[in-house]
């Protein structure tokens, strides 16, 4: 019944966007795409550690991205803080243009 | 092109170049055997029938992956460079165990070949970051190997329906320079089931995308092709079967 998708021309949903955004993550994270970003894993666990002295925190709960928004790119930190009646997220999102100029001032407060 | 080229297999244990290439009852001796000393270049590189400066080096079939050491790959490549070979082509193993190691270590330029399918995506992504570290020229701080992305069995018709990666997603996604695009195309299944390179097989559009990216490599400006699906009439829609592209898709 092929002369029936002539009426179904729009699809129901577009898979090749979702298997864009999931690549996006990883491929950012992996750390190749953007050659300044390669120290990424190593930062990832450095903040772990700085937590860890304050905070019990499982290794999953720290994410570390890098998007591209327009010309400037935004480095995006997510720690999700175990506390024992309920789990609240703290995010902390440090924005530079360039690309990490001052990582240094970022702070990382919890909300 | 008639550059003297030859082809090394790597896939050490799984040799299939031969195969594809249509030379397998030909073989005798391997890559390890050469660098074993046990054969000469002479002896295990076979000249194919169909192009006169062409030749292939099998790699062995059963034994054990570690006998391609480093020195014995720089020592088989160097011996070809001596041997007046112009472009030697050493074709990698997926993955990235030792034989995928061994074919990018001595390269200048790389083929990133890839399908627009997420864990092949993800892959290329691993394998260039390795060929910017874990390569002869990342480790003598030479200018970095100049990857190429070349997409395979691209269904432009699936690209268009949302099905598939487009060609730009992946080129954003992997940042490298795009060489080109390869068509899904029945006829390289039957190429290979012929052992006839499907580049020769100049009538199709998946050998003229090929001859288009080798143009393209030597350094040649050739507008990409195959990148958008066949225009179909009124009736072919309605009723016809899919167009070549899409039935193997």
């Amino acid at each position: 019944m092929r002369w029936l998708e002539y009426f179904r021309r729009s699809s129901p949903g577009s898979t090749a966007n979702v298997a864009k955004d999931r690549l996006a993550i990883i491929v950012a994270r992996e750390g190749r795409s953007n050659i300044k970003a390669t120290y990424l894993p190593q930062l990832r666990q450095d903040i772990l550690q700085v937590l860890a002295k304050y905070e019990k925190i499982d290794l999953d709960q720290v994410t570390v991205n890098v998007e591209s928004q327009g010309e400037c790119e935004v480095l995006e930190l997510n720690v999700v803080l175990n506390d024992p009646s309920n789990v609240r997220k703290a995010g902390s999102s440090a924005r530079h243009a360039p690309f990490f100029s001052d990582v240094k001032s970022s702070s990382l407060s919890a909300r | 092109m008639g550059y003297r080229t030859v082809a090394i297999d790597f896939d050490v244990g799984l040799r299939n170049l031969d195969l594809v290439m249509g030379c397998e009852r030909r073989v005798v001796y391997d890559l390890i055997n050469v660098i074993r000393g046990e054969a000469t270049l002479r002896q295990a590189a076979i000249k194919d029938k169909r192009l006169e400066n062409l030749y292939i080096l099998p790699a062995s079939q059963t034994r054990d992956k570690d006998a391609l050491s480093r020195a014995g790959v720089e020592g088989v490549i160097e011996g070809l460079k001596k041997a007046g070979f112009e472009y030697i082509i050493c074709d990698s193993p997926a993955g990235i165990e030792h034989g995928a190691c061994m074919a990018m270590y001595y390269a200048d330029h790389a083929f990133v070949v890839t399908n627009a399918e997420v864990s092949s995506v993800r892959d290329s992504d691993r394998i260039l970051g390795l060929l910017d570290a874990k390569t002869h020229r990342a480790e003598q701080g030479l200018d970095r190997i100049k990857t190429h992305l070349l997409l395979t069995r691209y269904a432009p018709a699936r690209v268009v329906k949302g099905e598939m990666l487009s060609h730009k997603d992946v080129i954003e996604l992997l940042g490298i320079d795009f060489i080109g695009a390869i068509p899904e195309s029945p006829a390289v299944l039957q190429s290979s089931n012929a052992g006839v390179p499907i580049i020769l097989d100049t009538t199709t559009d998946a050998a003229q995308a090929y001859i288009d990216v080798v143009h393209r490599f030597l350094g040649e400006e050739r507008p990409h092709r195959f990148l958008d699906p066949p225009k179909r009439g009124f009736f072919s829609r309605m009723f016809g079967a899919d167009a070549p592209v899409a039935a193997a898709g």
